[in-house]
């Protein structure tokens, strides 16, 4: 049984969690705002045309607020405190081999669930299916969907191995950034047209909600435990990394399917 | 009743994506470590949340986000501006107007970019405003979805487009501040919410499909692209203008003599 102070503190704990879901949803709803003040001026202003399906839009608006703000305090609650440890102890730990085997997995297992990421790969396969690049069948647009997304999520873990390399060896951010926009210049020419856009809009999808986070905390960690690394410069190198890599594997992607 | 199934469908998606980040850090956690999980309840209650959570999102992204960026697409491109025939790039005005809006609307109150801008004047110690870096920042993002609209109209290639943004962040780099670059690198970021990215995508592809002779998957992609391109050349730029003309005017006097 629970003494009355217990049940006073979880009771206390509840309310917490509470407002800070509140807090969250009201974020969310900040986000949606803009979005829905321009089109709702467009449409009585310019447009003047019926909407259609409305009622089912607001639903899903809803769902997306809700949907969002329950996931990004679920984060909040469970998986960011840990990984931040996590990632803090592996660079205290000392062993380079873990140290980057960790950083991979991170950038992999947080990019697989990039909500933005989830949608950009289905339209993706979507569109690849009604133009007939791939099978235009259900399976055929998932396979496609799936693999794009676990391309983006290996480029980000290699970026994040090759950000920890570049932390530990102290080489400039600069040089490594500008010889991969090159490459990107470069392995554009050679790759199949239909694959183009939805690789450089893969590079701006990934620097979302989970990555980012648990990605900068790797870099802070990281250089607290390294004399004469910045924080703030280090962390910005791992996360400018994440969103270049995408752009190279899924050219090297659309070469290869 | 099919809302059921939906929700049903997409919360077994949900679980086979959000298993790899837990499989990760509770392996790393017990094996590579060896240290127990500090919090299990707390964890676990944070993995439902984020079930439940992603789940409802995914049922309101085919529900509501898809289909209010096409919808739009569909119903600007109906709405010409000129009398003219197909293929004439002006009669689409109010499909770039419409792109500058939400590229303007979606950015100027993004709370990353408000702490961004704030940096900025921190470390610029004063030359730059950051309410000005704000709105540079915005008319760019506006200016980029805009572009990125009438690139998809055009059908004229991406890479193009892309290659000369870079060339000009490459050279932004060489000639601003250090300090400026990696907040402006960081701004790439701040347009592309979770929220934003769904009806700026659905928004390419809608105009894509619904423009004569343009094809979606050749020409739909890239607006997101756009969007982080432009806040990384607009940062910079700001930064640079804000210098130049601080050193030139009065103020530039006052800071020199500052410590």
């Amino acid at each position: 049984m629970e003494t009355p102070t217990e049940r006073n503190a979880h009771l206390r704990d509840l309310v917490a969690r509470g407002h800070a879901l509140l807090r969250i949803c009201t974020g969310s709803f900040r986000d949606l705002v803009p979005i829905i003040v321009v089109v709702a001026f467009f449409q009585i202003v310019v447009l003047q045309q019926p909407f259609p399906n409305l009622e089912r839009i607001v639903v899903g608006l809803v769902f997306v607020v809700v949907g969002l703000s329950l996931f990004v305090q679920g984060l909040q609650i469970g998986l960011f405190p840990l990984g931040e440890s996590m990632a803090h102890a592996f660079a205290r730990k000392g062993s380079l081999i873990a140290l980057l085997a960790f950083a991979f997995c991170l950038g992999f297992g947080t990019t697989v669930a990039e909500p933005a990421l989830i949608a950009v790969a289905a339209k993706a396969g979507e569109v690849a299916g009604a133009a007939g690049f791939i099978g235009d069948t259900e399976s055929s647009r998932s396979t496609y969907a799936l693999q794009l997304r676990l391309t983006v999520a290996v480029s980000v873990g290699v970026a994040l191995v090759l950000g920890v390399f570049r932390i530990l060896k102290g080489w400039p951010v600069h040089y490594l950034i500008i010889g991969g926009y090159l490459l990107v210049i470069l392995m554009t020419g050679f790759a199949p047209p239909e694959i183009v856009g939805i690789a450089y809009d893969s590079g701006g999808v990934t620097t979302s909600t989970i990555t980012v986070p648990l990605v900068a905390a790797l870099g802070v960690g990281l250089a607290t435990v390294i004399r004469g690394r910045t924080p703030l410069l280090d962390g910005f190198g791992l996360i400018a990394f994440a969103s270049l890599t995408p752009i190279i594997f899924v050219l090297v992607f659309g070469m290869a399917v | 009743m099919s809302i059921l199934t939906e929700i049903l469908a997409a919360a077994l998606g949900t679980l086979r994506d959000v298993l790899p980040i837990a499989v990760v850090l509770l392996g790393f956690q017990l094996l590579v470590l060896r240290r127990n999980i500090p919090n299990l309840r707390r964890l676990a209650a944070g993995f439902a949340y984020v079930l439940v959570g992603l789940t409802l999102f995914l049922v309101g992204l085919q529900d509501a986000l898809f289909p209010l960026g096409e919808t739009m697409a569909e119903q600007l491109t109906s709405l010409r501006m000129g009398a003219g025939g197909p293929g004439i790039w002006l009669d689409y005005g109010w499909v770039y107007a419409f792109a500058a809006a939400i590229g303007f609307a979606t950015t100027v109150a993004e709370p990353a970019l408000i702490a961004v801008s704030l940096k900025a004047q921190d470390v610029s110690g004063g030359a730059i405003s950051a309410r000005g870096l704000r709105i540079a920042v915005a008319v760019g993002v506006a200016a980029g979805v805009a572009l990125g609209a009438f690139r998809i109209v055009t059908g004229t290639p991406l890479p193009y487009y892309i290659i000369a943004g870079y060339a000009v962040v490459v050279l932004q780099t060489v000639y601003c501040k250090k300090e400026i670059v990696p907040l402006a690198f960081d701004s790439g970021g701040v347009t592309t919410s979770t929220v934003t990215v769904p009806i700026v995508t659905a928004l390419g592809l809608g105009l894509a499909s619904a423009i004569p002779g343009r094809s979606p998957l050749l020409d739909g992609f890239g607006l997101i692209a756009f969007a982080s391109l432009f806040p990384i050349i607009s940062v910079m730029g700001y930064a640079v203008a804000a210098e130049r003309m601080g050193r030139a005017g009065p103020r530039g006097a006052t800071k020199e003599e500052a410590p």
